[in-house]
Protein backbone atom coordinates (compact mmCIF):
# COMPACT_ATOMS: atom_id res chain seq x y z
CA UNK A 1 0.00 0.00 0.00
CA UNK A 2 1.16 3.19 -1.11
CA UNK A 3 0.93 5.62 2.13
CA UNK A 4 -0.21 9.20 0.81
CA UNK A 5 1.94 11.96 2.68
CA UNK A 6 0.10 14.83 4.42
CA UNK A 7 -0.17 17.04 0.69
CA UNK A 8 -1.41 14.20 -1.18
CA UNK A 9 1.64 12.86 -2.71
CA UNK A 10 3.88 9.88 -2.71
CA UNK A 11 5.85 7.97 -5.10
CA UNK A 12 2.77 8.06 -7.97
CA UNK A 13 4.38 8.83 -11.34
CA UNK A 14 1.57 10.00 -13.82
CA UNK A 15 1.42 10.67 -17.60
CA UNK A 16 -0.98 11.84 -19.31
CA UNK A 17 -1.25 11.62 -23.53
CA UNK A 18 -4.06 13.59 -25.07
CA UNK A 19 -4.78 13.90 -28.61
CA UNK A 20 -7.58 12.82 -30.85
CA UNK A 21 -9.36 9.63 -31.37
CA UNK A 22 -7.48 7.67 -34.13
CA UNK A 23 -4.04 9.12 -33.20
CA UNK A 24 -3.02 5.90 -31.54
CA UNK A 25 -2.96 7.65 -27.78
CA UNK A 26 -4.13 4.74 -25.99
CA UNK A 27 -2.02 2.05 -27.35
CA UNK A 28 1.03 4.17 -26.47
CA UNK A 29 -0.44 4.40 -22.97
CA UNK A 30 -0.91 0.41 -23.18
CA UNK A 31 2.72 0.28 -24.35
CA UNK A 32 3.87 2.78 -21.77
CA UNK A 33 1.99 0.45 -18.92
CA UNK A 34 3.38 -2.91 -20.47
CA UNK A 35 6.75 -1.39 -20.33
CA UNK A 36 6.42 -0.28 -17.09
CA UNK A 37 4.60 -3.53 -15.66
CA UNK A 38 5.40 -6.06 -17.60
CA UNK A 39 9.72 -5.49 -18.26
CA UNK A 40 9.79 -2.89 -15.12
CA UNK A 41 8.47 -4.41 -12.73
CA UNK A 42 6.21 -1.39 -11.63
CA UNK A 43 2.66 -1.30 -10.53
CA UNK A 44 0.57 0.13 -12.90
CA UNK A 45 -2.77 1.43 -13.37
CA UNK A 46 -3.68 2.68 -17.88
CA UNK A 47 -6.96 4.47 -18.00
CA UNK A 48 -8.35 6.64 -20.37
CA UNK A 49 -11.59 8.73 -21.91
CA UNK A 50 -13.43 9.09 -24.63
CA UNK A 51 -16.37 10.07 -26.63
CA UNK A 52 -18.80 7.56 -28.60
CA UNK A 53 -17.10 8.57 -31.59
CA UNK A 54 -14.49 5.98 -33.09
CA UNK A 55 -12.73 8.96 -34.85
CA UNK A 56 -12.03 12.26 -34.02
CA UNK A 57 -13.10 14.11 -31.21
CA UNK A 58 -10.72 14.62 -27.74
CA UNK A 59 -9.38 11.42 -26.44
CA UNK A 60 -6.85 10.49 -23.47
CA UNK A 61 -5.13 7.86 -21.81
CA UNK A 62 -3.79 8.14 -18.37
CA UNK A 63 -0.73 5.96 -17.03
CA UNK A 64 0.21 6.44 -13.28
CA UNK A 65 3.06 4.22 -11.81
CA UNK A 66 4.30 3.52 -8.57
CA UNK A 67 6.48 0.87 -6.94
CA UNK A 68 3.76 0.26 -4.60
CA UNK A 69 -0.11 -0.75 -4.80
CA UNK A 70 -2.11 2.09 -6.57
CA UNK A 71 -4.94 3.15 -4.71
CA UNK A 72 -6.71 5.51 -6.87
CA UNK A 73 -6.03 4.26 -10.60
CA UNK A 74 -6.29 7.99 -12.30
CA UNK A 75 -4.08 10.75 -12.53
CA UNK A 76 -3.83 13.07 -9.59
CA UNK A 77 -1.10 15.49 -10.71
CA UNK A 78 0.65 15.26 -14.23
CA UNK A 79 4.39 14.81 -14.17
CA UNK A 80 4.33 14.41 -18.01
CA UNK A 81 1.40 15.91 -20.35
CA UNK A 82 1.97 14.64 -23.83
CA UNK A 83 -0.82 17.04 -26.40
CA UNK A 84 -1.14 16.21 -29.80
CA UNK A 85 -3.68 18.71 -30.55
CA UNK A 86 -4.20 22.06 -29.52
CA UNK A 87 -7.82 21.19 -27.99
CA UNK A 88 -6.13 18.08 -26.52
CA UNK A 89 -3.40 20.81 -24.83
CA UNK A 90 -5.98 22.97 -23.56
CA UNK A 91 -8.34 20.33 -22.27
CA UNK A 92 -5.89 18.22 -20.39
CA UNK A 93 -3.32 20.92 -19.03
CA UNK A 94 -5.76 20.85 -15.70
CA UNK A 95 -3.08 19.27 -12.42
CA UNK A 96 0.11 20.18 -14.37
CA UNK A 97 2.74 19.56 -11.43
CA UNK A 98 4.85 23.01 -10.86
CA UNK A 99 7.71 20.64 -12.01
CA UNK A 100 5.61 18.86 -14.82
CA UNK A 101 6.85 19.10 -18.26
CA UNK A 102 4.56 19.85 -21.33
CA UNK A 103 5.96 17.35 -25.05
CA UNK A 104 3.56 18.98 -27.73
CA UNK A 105 3.35 17.89 -31.08
CA UNK A 106 4.79 21.78 -32.78
CA UNK A 107 2.33 20.23 -35.85
CA UNK A 108 -0.34 21.48 -34.57
CA UNK A 109 0.08 22.85 -30.62
CA UNK A 110 0.87 26.15 -31.69
CA UNK A 111 -0.41 28.17 -28.70
CA UNK A 112 1.57 26.84 -25.20
CA UNK A 113 -0.02 27.09 -21.78
CA UNK A 114 3.42 26.43 -19.80
CA UNK A 115 7.46 27.72 -20.86
CA UNK A 116 8.63 23.91 -19.21
CA UNK A 117 7.59 22.45 -22.55
CA UNK A 118 9.20 20.48 -25.27
CA UNK A 119 7.99 21.45 -28.46
CA UNK A 120 8.37 18.96 -31.40
CA UNK A 121 7.16 18.50 -34.56
CA UNK A 122 6.04 15.21 -34.12
CA UNK A 123 3.42 14.55 -37.15
CA UNK A 124 6.25 15.98 -39.32
CA UNK A 125 9.05 13.72 -37.60
CA UNK A 126 6.49 10.47 -38.58
CA UNK A 127 5.50 11.57 -41.80
CA UNK A 128 9.31 12.05 -43.28
CA UNK A 129 10.66 8.91 -41.31
CA UNK A 130 7.89 6.36 -42.21
CA UNK A 131 5.70 8.46 -44.65
CA UNK A 132 2.75 7.23 -42.18
CA UNK A 133 1.18 10.06 -40.05
CA UNK A 134 -0.05 7.01 -38.05
CA UNK A 135 3.28 6.46 -36.27
CA UNK A 136 3.03 10.08 -35.09
CA UNK A 137 1.88 8.09 -31.41
CA UNK A 138 5.10 6.01 -32.12
CA UNK A 139 7.39 9.29 -32.24
CA UNK A 140 5.87 10.98 -29.20
CA UNK A 141 6.20 7.44 -27.43
CA UNK A 142 10.18 7.77 -28.17
CA UNK A 143 10.13 11.31 -26.77
CA UNK A 144 8.39 10.36 -23.26
CA UNK A 145 10.77 7.43 -23.41
CA UNK A 146 13.38 9.70 -22.94
CA UNK A 147 12.20 12.29 -20.48
CA UNK A 148 10.23 10.32 -18.25
CA UNK A 149 12.31 9.05 -14.84
CA UNK A 150 10.94 5.61 -14.95
CA UNK A 151 10.40 4.02 -17.77
CA UNK A 152 12.80 3.23 -20.03
CA UNK A 153 13.58 3.06 -23.68
CA UNK A 154 14.89 -0.48 -23.96
CA UNK A 155 11.49 -1.85 -21.95
CA UNK A 156 9.68 0.17 -24.78
CA UNK A 157 11.26 -0.75 -27.23
CA UNK A 158 10.22 -4.42 -26.49
CA UNK A 159 6.42 -3.48 -25.15
CA UNK A 160 6.18 -1.79 -29.59
CA UNK A 161 7.58 -5.17 -29.98
CA UNK A 162 4.89 -7.09 -27.70
CA UNK A 163 2.04 -5.15 -28.84
CA UNK A 164 2.28 -4.05 -32.39
CA UNK A 165 -0.41 -5.14 -34.84
CA UNK A 166 1.19 -7.76 -37.10
CA UNK A 167 3.72 -6.55 -39.78
CA UNK A 168 4.12 -2.93 -37.48
CA UNK A 169 6.69 -3.37 -35.11
CA UNK A 170 9.31 -2.72 -37.53
CA UNK A 171 7.58 0.92 -38.81
CA UNK A 172 6.68 1.68 -35.00
CA UNK A 173 10.03 0.69 -34.11
CA UNK A 174 11.60 3.21 -36.65
CA UNK A 175 8.94 6.03 -35.68
CA UNK A 176 9.89 5.32 -32.21
CA UNK A 177 13.51 5.96 -32.44
CA UNK A 178 13.38 8.81 -34.60
CA UNK A 179 11.41 10.55 -31.65
CA UNK A 180 13.75 9.50 -29.06
CA UNK A 181 16.80 11.04 -31.14
CA UNK A 182 15.26 14.40 -32.03
CA UNK A 183 14.49 14.58 -28.07
CA UNK A 184 18.12 13.50 -27.24
CA UNK A 185 19.01 16.51 -29.99
CA UNK A 186 17.62 19.31 -27.23
CA UNK A 187 19.66 20.53 -24.14
CA UNK A 188 16.47 19.33 -21.52
CA UNK A 189 18.64 21.04 -18.68
CA UNK A 190 17.93 24.62 -20.56
CA UNK A 191 14.16 24.51 -20.02
CA UNK A 192 13.16 27.16 -17.70
CA UNK A 193 11.55 25.67 -13.80
CA UNK A 194 8.14 26.56 -13.46
CA UNK A 195 6.35 29.77 -12.83
CA UNK A 196 4.94 29.28 -9.27
CA UNK A 197 1.71 30.61 -8.25
CA UNK A 198 3.10 33.78 -6.18
CA UNK A 199 5.23 34.63 -9.23
CA UNK A 200 2.20 34.53 -11.64
CA UNK A 201 0.51 37.74 -9.86
CA UNK A 202 3.77 39.65 -10.24
CA UNK A 203 3.09 40.57 -14.12
CA UNK B 1 -3.61 -15.01 -4.29
CA UNK B 2 -1.94 -12.40 -3.67
CA UNK B 3 1.51 -14.62 -3.24
CA UNK B 4 0.61 -15.89 -7.10
CA UNK B 5 3.94 -16.61 -9.06
CA UNK B 6 2.99 -16.73 -12.95
CA UNK B 7 3.75 -13.73 -15.24
CA UNK B 8 2.77 -10.01 -14.63
CA UNK B 9 -0.05 -9.06 -17.07
CA UNK B 10 -1.26 -5.69 -18.03
CA UNK B 11 -5.57 -6.63 -18.02
CA UNK B 12 -8.42 -4.28 -17.92
CA UNK B 13 -10.82 -5.28 -15.88
CA UNK B 14 -13.02 -6.69 -18.01
CA UNK B 15 -10.30 -8.94 -19.26
CA UNK B 16 -9.52 -10.02 -15.67
CA UNK B 17 -13.47 -11.16 -15.35
CA UNK B 18 -13.04 -13.50 -18.58
CA UNK B 19 -9.85 -14.91 -16.80
CA UNK B 20 -12.12 -15.18 -13.84
CA UNK B 21 -14.63 -16.80 -15.04
CA UNK B 22 -13.11 -19.27 -17.04
CA UNK B 23 -10.81 -20.19 -14.19
CA UNK B 24 -14.12 -20.48 -12.30
CA UNK B 25 -14.85 -23.19 -15.32
CA UNK B 26 -17.78 -21.07 -16.90
CA UNK B 27 -17.96 -22.62 -20.69
CA UNK B 28 -20.78 -20.94 -22.32
CA UNK B 29 -21.32 -17.07 -23.40
CA UNK B 30 -24.13 -15.93 -25.26
CA UNK B 31 -24.22 -11.94 -25.31
CA UNK B 32 -24.67 -8.69 -27.65
CA UNK B 33 -21.58 -6.22 -27.46
CA UNK B 34 -22.24 -3.30 -25.53
CA UNK B 35 -20.11 -0.51 -24.92
CA UNK B 36 -18.25 -0.82 -22.11
CA UNK B 37 -18.52 -4.37 -21.77
CA UNK B 38 -17.38 -5.39 -25.17
CA UNK B 39 -14.01 -6.59 -24.44
CA UNK B 40 -15.91 -9.58 -22.40
CA UNK B 41 -18.19 -10.52 -25.27
CA UNK B 42 -14.56 -10.03 -27.88
CA UNK B 43 -12.22 -12.16 -25.70
CA UNK B 44 -14.77 -15.31 -24.89
CA UNK B 45 -15.25 -15.42 -28.45
CA UNK B 46 -11.15 -16.11 -28.34
CA UNK B 47 -10.98 -18.09 -25.27
CA UNK B 48 -13.96 -20.18 -25.04
CA UNK B 49 -13.62 -22.26 -28.50
CA UNK B 50 -10.50 -23.53 -27.53
CA UNK B 51 -11.47 -24.57 -24.22
CA UNK B 52 -13.65 -26.48 -25.91
CA UNK B 53 -17.04 -24.25 -24.74
CA UNK B 54 -19.43 -22.40 -26.92
CA UNK B 55 -19.96 -18.47 -27.56
CA UNK B 56 -22.70 -17.28 -29.14
CA UNK B 57 -23.40 -14.19 -30.15
CA UNK B 58 -27.05 -13.12 -29.87
CA UNK B 59 -29.31 -11.25 -32.10
CA UNK B 60 -30.31 -9.35 -28.73
CA UNK B 61 -29.91 -9.78 -24.99
CA UNK B 62 -33.28 -10.96 -24.47
CA UNK B 63 -32.49 -13.71 -26.59
CA UNK B 64 -28.61 -14.08 -24.44
CA UNK B 65 -30.39 -14.61 -21.70
CA UNK B 66 -32.39 -17.25 -22.36
CA UNK B 67 -29.43 -19.08 -23.78
CA UNK B 68 -27.39 -18.63 -20.61
CA UNK B 69 -30.30 -20.02 -18.67
CA UNK B 70 -30.54 -22.51 -21.63
CA UNK B 71 -27.07 -23.47 -21.32
CA UNK B 72 -26.92 -23.70 -17.17
CA UNK B 73 -29.66 -26.25 -17.39
CA UNK B 74 -27.82 -28.69 -19.13
CA UNK B 75 -25.21 -28.33 -16.92
CA UNK B 76 -22.62 -26.08 -18.57
CA UNK B 77 -21.72 -22.84 -16.48
CA UNK B 78 -22.63 -19.78 -18.21
CA UNK B 79 -22.49 -15.95 -18.21
CA UNK B 80 -23.23 -13.06 -20.32
CA UNK B 81 -21.91 -9.42 -19.94
CA UNK B 82 -23.76 -6.22 -20.86
CA UNK B 83 -24.71 -2.77 -19.97
CA UNK B 84 -27.53 -1.33 -18.56
CA UNK B 85 -29.66 -0.86 -22.08
CA UNK B 86 -29.14 -4.60 -21.94
CA UNK B 87 -29.45 -5.12 -19.21
CA UNK B 88 -32.99 -3.85 -19.01
CA UNK B 89 -34.04 -6.28 -21.83
CA UNK B 90 -32.12 -9.05 -19.89
CA UNK B 91 -34.79 -8.90 -16.71
CA UNK B 92 -37.44 -10.95 -18.11
CA UNK B 93 -35.31 -14.16 -18.05
CA UNK B 94 -33.35 -13.14 -15.03
CA UNK B 95 -36.43 -13.60 -13.03
CA UNK B 96 -37.33 -16.71 -15.22
CA UNK B 97 -33.45 -17.78 -13.76
CA UNK B 98 -34.62 -16.93 -10.13
CA UNK B 99 -37.76 -18.74 -10.46
CA UNK B 100 -36.34 -22.30 -11.89
CA UNK B 101 -33.18 -21.90 -9.93
CA UNK B 102 -30.70 -21.77 -12.97
CA UNK B 103 -27.61 -20.40 -11.73
CA UNK B 104 -25.82 -18.05 -13.74
CA UNK B 105 -23.72 -15.10 -13.85
CA UNK B 106 -24.82 -11.46 -15.70
CA UNK B 107 -22.48 -8.70 -15.52
CA UNK B 108 -23.68 -5.48 -15.99
CA UNK B 109 -20.76 -3.00 -16.64
CA UNK B 110 -22.43 0.32 -15.70
CA UNK B 111 -22.20 3.17 -17.82
CA UNK B 112 -23.71 6.31 -17.48
CA UNK B 113 -27.21 8.19 -18.01
CA UNK B 114 -30.46 6.19 -18.21
CA UNK B 115 -31.93 5.32 -21.53
CA UNK B 116 -28.70 4.51 -23.85
CA UNK B 117 -27.27 7.26 -21.41
CA UNK B 118 -22.99 8.07 -21.77
CA UNK B 119 -21.88 5.21 -22.81
CA UNK B 120 -18.27 5.88 -22.84
CA UNK B 121 -18.42 7.23 -19.00
CA UNK B 122 -19.18 5.78 -15.61
CA UNK B 123 -22.02 5.25 -13.25
CA UNK B 124 -23.70 3.18 -10.82
CA UNK B 125 -27.19 3.64 -11.72
CA UNK B 126 -28.01 0.11 -11.97
CA UNK B 127 -27.69 -0.50 -8.45
CA UNK B 128 -31.43 -0.85 -7.58
CA UNK B 129 -32.16 -2.82 -11.11
CA UNK B 130 -29.30 -5.23 -10.33
CA UNK B 131 -31.72 -5.91 -6.90
CA UNK B 132 -34.84 -5.46 -8.08
CA UNK B 133 -35.12 -5.17 -11.88
CA UNK B 134 -36.97 -8.42 -12.71
CA UNK B 135 -40.50 -8.14 -11.31
CA UNK B 136 -41.54 -10.45 -8.00
CA UNK B 137 -40.33 -11.32 -4.91
CA UNK B 138 -37.14 -12.90 -6.11
CA UNK B 139 -33.81 -13.70 -4.39
CA UNK B 140 -30.60 -12.48 -6.69
CA UNK B 141 -27.23 -12.08 -4.95
CA UNK B 142 -25.85 -8.52 -6.24
CA UNK B 143 -21.35 -7.96 -5.85
CA UNK B 144 -19.84 -5.02 -6.79
CA UNK B 145 -15.65 -5.28 -8.40
CA UNK B 146 -13.44 -2.16 -7.51
CA UNK B 147 -10.49 -2.91 -9.26
CA UNK B 148 -8.83 -5.28 -11.61
CA UNK B 149 -8.00 -8.02 -9.52
CA UNK B 150 -11.33 -8.13 -7.73
CA UNK B 151 -12.18 -8.53 -11.47
CA UNK B 152 -10.79 -11.86 -11.31
CA UNK B 153 -11.40 -12.98 -7.73
CA UNK B 154 -14.82 -11.74 -7.59
CA UNK B 155 -16.24 -13.24 -10.67
CA UNK B 156 -14.93 -16.66 -9.50
CA UNK B 157 -17.06 -15.55 -6.43
CA UNK B 158 -19.91 -14.69 -8.28
CA UNK B 159 -20.14 -18.74 -9.90
CA UNK B 160 -19.34 -19.97 -7.04
CA UNK B 161 -22.03 -18.66 -5.09
CA UNK B 162 -24.48 -18.93 -8.47
CA UNK B 163 -23.57 -22.89 -8.20
CA UNK B 164 -23.93 -23.05 -4.86
CA UNK B 165 -26.69 -21.69 -4.04
CA UNK B 166 -28.54 -22.14 -7.30
CA UNK B 167 -29.59 -18.05 -8.00
CA UNK B 168 -28.38 -15.52 -10.55
CA UNK B 169 -25.72 -13.76 -9.48
CA UNK B 170 -24.92 -10.05 -11.11
CA UNK B 171 -22.21 -8.82 -10.96
CA UNK B 172 -21.84 -4.97 -11.23
CA UNK B 173 -18.60 -3.30 -12.70
CA UNK B 174 -18.08 0.40 -13.98
CA UNK B 175 -16.61 2.13 -16.99
CA UNK B 176 -13.83 2.83 -14.90
CA UNK B 177 -13.37 -0.64 -13.18
CA UNK B 178 -14.11 -1.99 -17.14
CA UNK B 179 -11.14 -0.56 -18.71
CA UNK B 180 -8.76 0.90 -16.44
CA UNK B 181 -5.38 -1.71 -17.06
CA UNK B 182 -3.60 -2.71 -13.75
CA UNK B 183 -0.81 -5.32 -13.38
CA UNK B 184 -1.85 -8.55 -12.02
CA UNK B 185 -0.32 -11.76 -11.82
CA UNK B 186 -2.87 -14.73 -12.18
CA UNK B 187 -2.90 -17.98 -9.62
CA UNK B 188 -2.93 -21.19 -10.93
CA UNK B 189 -5.82 -23.11 -11.41
CA UNK B 190 -4.78 -25.17 -8.33
CA UNK B 191 -4.47 -22.25 -5.96
CA UNK B 192 -8.37 -21.20 -6.62
CA UNK B 193 -11.40 -22.97 -5.02
CA UNK B 194 -14.01 -23.54 -7.48
CA UNK B 195 -17.57 -24.76 -6.38
CA UNK B 196 -19.76 -26.95 -8.41
CA UNK B 197 -23.86 -27.45 -8.28
CA UNK B 198 -24.67 -30.47 -6.46
CA UNK B 199 -26.17 -33.51 -8.73
CA UNK B 200 -28.68 -35.88 -7.59
CA UNK B 201 -27.62 -39.45 -6.17
CA UNK B 202 -30.79 -40.83 -6.20
CA UNK B 203 -32.57 -42.89 -8.80
CA UNK B 204 -33.87 -40.99 -11.63
CA UNK B 205 -37.12 -42.02 -11.02
CA UNK B 206 -37.19 -40.71 -7.43
CA UNK B 207 -35.66 -37.25 -8.58
CA UNK B 208 -37.85 -34.53 -7.11
CA UNK B 209 -35.98 -31.07 -8.73
CA UNK B 210 -37.45 -29.01 -6.17
CA UNK B 211 -37.49 -30.99 -3.26
CA UNK B 212 -36.35 -28.52 0.04
CA UNK B 213 -33.54 -30.58 2.02
CA UNK B 214 -31.52 -28.79 5.08
CA UNK B 215 -29.43 -26.51 2.98
CA UNK B 216 -32.99 -25.74 0.59
CA UNK B 217 -31.04 -26.09 -2.23
CA UNK B 218 -31.93 -28.83 -3.79
CA UNK B 219 -29.77 -31.13 -5.92
CA UNK B 220 -29.15 -30.02 -9.99
CA UNK B 221 -29.46 -32.35 -12.58
CA UNK B 222 -28.37 -31.91 -16.14
CA UNK B 223 -30.98 -32.34 -19.19
CA UNK B 224 -29.10 -35.23 -20.44
CA UNK B 225 -28.54 -36.71 -17.58
CA UNK B 226 -31.26 -39.02 -17.38
CA UNK B 227 -33.49 -37.02 -14.90
CA UNK B 228 -36.31 -36.00 -16.53
CA UNK B 229 -38.07 -33.38 -14.87
CA UNK B 230 -40.38 -30.28 -15.82
CA UNK B 231 -38.75 -26.44 -15.72
CA UNK B 232 -41.39 -23.40 -15.48
CA UNK B 233 -41.75 -20.09 -15.05
CA UNK B 234 -44.92 -20.63 -13.05
CA UNK B 235 -44.59 -21.31 -9.56
CA UNK B 236 -44.41 -25.08 -8.94
CA UNK B 237 -44.49 -27.70 -6.77
CA UNK B 238 -41.29 -30.31 -5.52
CA UNK B 239 -42.17 -32.26 -9.02
CA UNK B 240 -41.25 -29.00 -11.16
CA UNK B 241 -45.07 -28.52 -12.01
CA UNK B 242 -47.32 -25.59 -11.82
CA UNK B 243 -49.22 -25.34 -8.40
CA UNK B 244 -51.72 -22.33 -6.78
CA UNK B 245 -52.36 -24.47 -3.55
CA UNK B 246 -51.21 -21.72 -0.82
CA UNK B 247 -49.48 -24.17 1.19
CA UNK B 248 -47.07 -24.91 -1.38
CA UNK B 249 -46.80 -21.58 -2.87
CA UNK B 250 -45.75 -20.38 0.16
CA UNK B 251 -43.04 -23.35 1.11
CA UNK B 252 -41.53 -22.41 -2.27
CA UNK B 253 -41.26 -18.71 -1.90
CA UNK B 254 -40.04 -18.86 1.49
CA UNK B 255 -37.21 -21.65 -0.25
CA UNK B 256 -35.86 -18.83 -2.25
CA UNK B 257 -35.02 -17.01 0.38
CA UNK B 258 -34.50 -18.68 3.22
CA UNK B 259 -31.35 -20.51 1.04
CA UNK B 260 -29.99 -16.69 1.03
CA UNK B 261 -30.43 -15.72 4.69
CA UNK B 262 -28.83 -19.38 5.40
CA UNK B 263 -25.73 -18.49 3.16
CA UNK B 264 -25.73 -14.17 4.54
CA UNK B 265 -22.36 -14.95 6.43
CA UNK B 266 -20.61 -16.45 3.64
CA UNK B 267 -22.47 -14.36 0.86
CA UNK B 268 -22.08 -11.11 2.28
CA UNK B 269 -18.64 -9.77 2.04
CA UNK B 270 -17.24 -6.59 2.93
CA UNK B 271 -13.28 -5.06 3.52
CA UNK B 272 -12.30 -3.00 6.18
CA UNK B 273 -10.20 -0.22 6.17
CA UNK B 274 -8.80 1.53 9.10
CA UNK B 275 -12.42 0.99 11.11
CA UNK B 276 -10.85 -0.53 14.33
CA UNK B 277 -10.93 3.11 16.07
CA UNK B 278 -12.52 5.33 13.38
CA UNK B 279 -14.96 8.52 13.92
CA UNK B 280 -15.87 8.92 10.59
CA UNK B 281 -16.81 6.42 7.89
CA UNK B 282 -17.42 5.91 4.23
CA UNK B 283 -19.02 3.36 3.06
CA UNK B 284 -18.41 2.78 -0.96
CA UNK B 285 -18.51 0.33 -3.30
CA UNK B 286 -16.96 0.01 -7.11
CA UNK B 287 -14.48 2.39 -8.48
CA UNK B 288 -15.59 4.88 -6.05
CA UNK B 289 -14.25 3.16 -2.80
CA UNK B 290 -10.39 3.25 -4.61
CA UNK B 291 -10.71 7.44 -4.63
CA UNK B 292 -12.30 6.69 -0.53
CA UNK B 293 -9.45 4.42 -0.01
CA UNK B 294 -6.84 7.58 -1.22
CA UNK B 295 -8.77 10.09 0.31
CA UNK B 296 -8.95 8.05 4.07
CA UNK B 297 -5.64 7.46 4.50
CA UNK B 298 -4.79 10.80 3.44
CA UNK B 299 -7.21 12.04 6.16
CA UNK B 300 -5.64 10.07 9.03
CA UNK B 301 -2.42 11.57 7.85
CA UNK B 302 -4.23 14.34 9.00
CA UNK B 303 -5.15 13.37 12.28
CA UNK B 304 -8.64 12.72 11.34
CA UNK B 305 -9.89 8.97 12.58
CA UNK B 306 -11.37 7.95 9.25
CA UNK B 307 -12.21 4.41 7.92
CA UNK B 308 -13.81 2.29 4.70
CA UNK B 309 -16.59 -0.07 4.59
CA UNK B 310 -16.43 -1.19 1.22
CA UNK B 311 -19.13 -3.31 0.26
CA UNK B 312 -18.06 -6.30 -2.16
CA UNK B 313 -21.67 -7.96 -2.03
CA UNK B 314 -24.52 -5.13 -2.31
CA UNK B 315 -27.08 -7.61 -2.01
CA UNK B 316 -28.65 -9.55 0.24
CA UNK B 317 -27.55 -5.88 1.80
CA UNK B 318 -24.24 -6.76 4.33
CA UNK B 319 -26.45 -5.34 7.10
CA UNK B 320 -24.30 -6.59 9.97
CA UNK B 321 -21.50 -4.81 8.70
CA UNK B 322 -23.09 -1.78 8.25
CA UNK B 323 -24.87 -1.58 11.60
CA UNK B 324 -21.40 -1.64 13.41
CA UNK B 325 -19.85 1.00 11.74
CA UNK B 326 -22.80 3.51 12.11
CA UNK B 327 -22.93 2.15 15.98
CA UNK B 328 -19.63 3.39 16.43
CA UNK B 329 -18.94 6.60 13.90
CA UNK B 330 -20.66 9.63 14.14
CA UNK B 331 -20.81 10.30 10.56
CA UNK B 332 -21.33 8.37 8.20
CA UNK B 333 -20.54 9.33 4.07
CA UNK B 334 -22.38 7.50 1.02
CA UNK B 335 -20.37 8.23 -2.23
CA UNK B 336 -22.19 6.95 -5.29
CA UNK B 337 -22.40 7.88 -8.98
CA UNK B 338 -26.04 7.75 -8.99
CA UNK B 339 -28.54 9.67 -7.22
CA UNK B 340 -28.26 7.51 -3.58
CA UNK B 341 -29.40 4.16 -3.96
CA UNK B 342 -26.98 2.76 -1.93
CA UNK B 343 -27.38 5.68 0.97
CA UNK B 344 -30.80 5.32 1.07
CA UNK B 345 -29.90 1.04 2.43
CA UNK B 346 -27.20 2.51 4.85
CA UNK B 347 -30.25 4.69 6.07
CA UNK B 348 -32.41 1.83 6.47
CA UNK B 349 -29.64 -0.06 8.91
CA UNK B 350 -30.28 2.40 11.54
CA UNK B 351 -30.27 6.00 12.64
CA UNK B 352 -27.48 6.09 15.07
CA UNK B 353 -25.15 7.50 12.84
CA UNK B 354 -25.35 10.95 10.48
CA UNK B 355 -25.73 9.93 6.81
CA UNK B 356 -24.18 12.14 4.36
CA UNK B 357 -24.47 11.27 0.82
CA UNK B 358 -22.26 12.76 -1.87
CA UNK B 359 -23.24 12.06 -5.49
CA UNK B 360 -21.94 12.77 -9.17
CA UNK B 361 -24.15 12.03 -12.22
CA UNK B 362 -22.22 14.10 -14.88
CA UNK B 363 -20.34 11.18 -16.22
CA UNK B 364 -17.02 11.67 -13.88
CA UNK B 365 -15.56 9.71 -11.66
CA UNK B 366 -15.37 10.76 -8.12
CA UNK B 367 -11.81 11.57 -6.87
CA UNK B 368 -9.99 11.23 -4.01
CA UNK B 369 -10.00 15.37 -3.22
CA UNK B 370 -14.08 15.40 -3.45
CA UNK B 371 -14.01 12.78 -0.85
CA UNK B 372 -11.06 14.30 1.62
CA UNK B 373 -13.32 17.75 0.79
CA UNK B 374 -16.46 15.98 2.24
CA UNK B 375 -15.03 14.31 5.12
CA UNK B 376 -13.61 17.56 6.42
CA UNK B 377 -16.97 18.61 6.05
CA UNK B 378 -18.35 15.27 8.61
Amino acid sequence: MTAAKKDGSDDRYEIRLGGSGGQGIILAAVILAEAAAIHGGYQVCQSQSYGPEARGGRCKAEVVVATGEIDYPQVIMVDILLALTQEACDAYFHNFKPNGLLLADSTFVKQLPTSRVISLPFTRIAMEKTGKAMTTNMVALGAVGVVNRLITTAHLEKAIQARSPHGSAQVNLQAFRAGVKATKALDLSKLPRSVSPEEEDEV
Amino acid sequence: MKNAKGPVRLLQGNEAMVEGALMAGCRFFAGYPITPASEISELMSQRLPALGGTFIQMEDEIASMGAVVGASLAGVKAMTATSGPGFSLMQENIGFAAMTEVPCVVVDVMRGGMSTGLPTSPGQGDVMQARWGTHGDHPVIVLAASSVRDSFTITIQAFNLAEKYRVPVILLSDEIVAHTRESLVLPSVHEVEVVNRIKPTSPPDWYKPYEDNSRGVPPMAAFGDGYRHHVTGLVHDTHGFPTERPDEVKAFINRQFRKITHGAAEIQMTRRLLLDDAEVAVVAYGSVSRAVHRAVLRARENGIKAGLLQLITLFPFPKKAVDAVLRQCRSVLVPELNIGQISREVKRVNLTAKVVKYNRIDGLGITPDEIYGELMKL
